[in-house]
């Protein structure tokens, strides 16, 4: 089952398995996948005119495998193949299998693509939502902006954008590496309806998303505040987290961090 | 060529609605016909290359044929990774349409000059590279690859006056189309620059010196066979481009001699330095270059 607990479980026994890192991102938009794949876009990701969704912070793709593997859309055999040799499943998704419409791992470029989704749907009049998570980092990126600008200036309001404002990047703090401030005024500051919400919270995740049913001609951007690593105490804002891949014993307390045991 | 190749692109608007036009704030006095005739499907993005490389891989992704239009250098270059992430990665049937290649910007200077795309281009498994020599190979380029399955590069020439004689319109994907046949060199030409080529090529014939013709207005697919098989016949082969004497169809022409063992000596006309600090136009820019035709009888008839 799609829970938040679960998808954490299976996010940390396949980083482990792999000996990949990478954690303390997908952990982050554990509860953001939970809800998209659970609540928002499930019996739609099928057939021409299904919702789209990209993750444009490709390097959280284990939350997106293991959101599609709780929820029926990817087989367990794929799933087990993470990483290995000739499997589907790299550290970044690549398109070619369902539920993954886009490659991604070079950061800022999702949006642009998923405007284009967007774009595709308004032009033929189909009622497709098109959800692109990013991160706060990728807001770094000039051509997020680009996109930004552009979706609000076509009226895509079956546009979603989740920004997953963790303050973590690769080499340190947002605040210390780029500061973003308040990221909703920023979106709102380029044409799109932006609304702030605990990015753990489900319910006030699932109402924020759910903005998008209101066919308003603007795009939506949710800004999801979030704690990077969230749900292993020990990973919880820590930098490290980022690349570092778990120990046996790490493997251990993270998962007795979920309330379970290996 | 450009006047050519939008007109082409207009019918195309009329006769397949899957045809977008997406322009990156380029086209004034070009492209207001075809926004007259379908302003639903042209789009201008602001200046925003990289966005609207993306924004071109989603609208293929969901089934239409993006055309992405600016001058060559901005369309090739700025939203590079993006062509390369997107419609090469994918197989997307996205249209990279660069303007002006060489040195047809004139005076405007290096930020203008196209002088790597087509090297750029031809390294991208599954581009196909297309460089058409003047306005009538342009259109019919256009309409022999505007629905292959996967993307697509023009280089399309500024220059609307130009023709190239003998050539009357050949285009075929994968091939090359020879216009003279001689014994004692080849040159090998692309782009809108083979009008050089083609007067270099009479003004050595009255000197006694019979070349072979060939322009190359696809570089990928790469016409492999047939270049080798030009240069198995002759001594001395030239290859002629505005572009970087590396990447573009010399390299190409290099390697095809290396990998099929032709004896065949090559000379690469082309850019072979930074065209920067100092302003011209365009047939200044070309003879500076040695790429006009005086200095190609001059190169031919110095190697030999």
């Amino acid at each position: 089952m799609l829970t938040s607990v679960e998808i954490r479980r299976v996010i940390l026994d396949r980083a482990y398995a792999a000996r990949e890192g990478h954690i303390g991102s997908a952990l982050s938009i554990a509860d953001i996948m939970v809800v998209l794949y659970r609540d928002v876009v499930a019996g739609r990701l099928r057939g021409k005119a299904r919702d789209r969704v990209v993750l444009s912070k490709g390097h959280a793709a284990l939350a997106l495998y293991a959101a599609l593997y709780l929820s029926g859309e990817l087989s367990e055999e794929l799933l087990l193949k993470y990483c290995e040799d000739g499997g589907r499943l790299g550290i970044h998704p690549q398109h070619g299998i369902h539920g993954v419409e886009f490659t991604t791992g070079s950061l800022g470029q999702g949006l642009s693509f998923a405007s284009g989704c967007a774009l595709a749907a308004q032009l033929c009049e189909e009622q497709w939502r098109t959800f692109v998570v990013c991160s706060d980092a990728e807001c770094d990126e000039g051509a997020t902006w680009e996109a930004a600008m552009f979706a609000a200036q076509r009226h895509l309001g079956r546009l979603v954008v989740v920004v997953d404002y963790n303050h973590q990047q690769a080499l340190g703090n947002t605040d210390d590496v780029i500061t973003l401030g308040d990221l909703r005024a920023r979106w709102e500051a380029v044409g799109w309806l932006a609304v702030d919400v605990d990015g753990h919270d489900t319910a006030a995740l699932e109402c924020a998303l759910r903005l998008v049913e209101r066919n308003g001609s603007q795009p939506l951007a949710v800004i999801a505040h979030t704690t990077f690593g969230k749900g292993v105490a020990f990973m919880e804002r820590q930098l490290r987290w980022h690349y570092s891949s778990m120990s046996d014993d790490d493997y251990a307390l993270a998962i007795a961090s979920l309330g379970t045991t290996p | 060529m450009r006047a050519a190749f939008v007109s082409a692109l207009h019918h195309l608007m009329d006769e397949d609605e899957r045809v977008v036009l997406l322009t990156a704030d380029l086209g004034f006095h070009v492209l207001e016909p075809l926004i007259d005739s379908h302003p639903q499907r042209v789009i201008n993005l602001g200046v925003a290359e990289q966005n609207m490389a993306g924004v071109a891989t989603g609208l293929a992704h969901s089934g239409r044929i993006p055309f992405i239009y600016s001058i060559a250098t901005f369309a090739s270059l700025r939203g590079y990774e993006f062509i390369r992430n997107g419609a090469i990665v994918h197989g997307l049937p996205v249209r990279v349409v660069g303007i002006g290649g060489g040195f047809e910007y004139g005076a405007a200077g290096i930020s203008h000059y196209a002088l790597e795309d087509l090297g750029l281009m031809r390294i991208q498994p599954g581009m196909t590279v297309v460089a058409p020599a003047d306005g009538a190979q342009a259109a019919a380029a256009l309409r022999a690859t505007w629905e292959l399955p996967g993307p697509v590069y023009y280089r399309v020439g500024k220059n609307d006056g130009a023709v190239l004689p003998e050539l009357e319109a050949r285009f075929r994907v994968g091939h090359v189309e020879v216009l003279r046949r001689g014994g004692d060199a080849l040159l090998l030409a692309t782009g809108a620059i083979a009008t050089e080529a083609w007067r270099a090529c009479s003004q050595l014939e009255a000197v006694g010196v019979s070349c072979s013709l060939a322009v190359v207005a696809c570089l990928a697919p790469t016409p492999r066979d047939e270049i080798a098989s030009l240069l198995d016949s002759v001594p001395l082969a030239v290859t002629v481009e505005t572009h970087y004497v590396d990447g573009g169809l010399g390299s190409l022409t290099a390697e095809v001699i290396a990998e099929e063992g032709v004896h065949c000596r090559l000379v690469r006309a082309g850019v072979d330095s930074v065209p920067d600090r100092y302003s011209g136009s365009q047939a200044y820019m070309e003879r500076r270059f040695r790429l006009d035709a005086a200095s190609l009888v001059k190169r031919v008839l110095d190697a030999r």
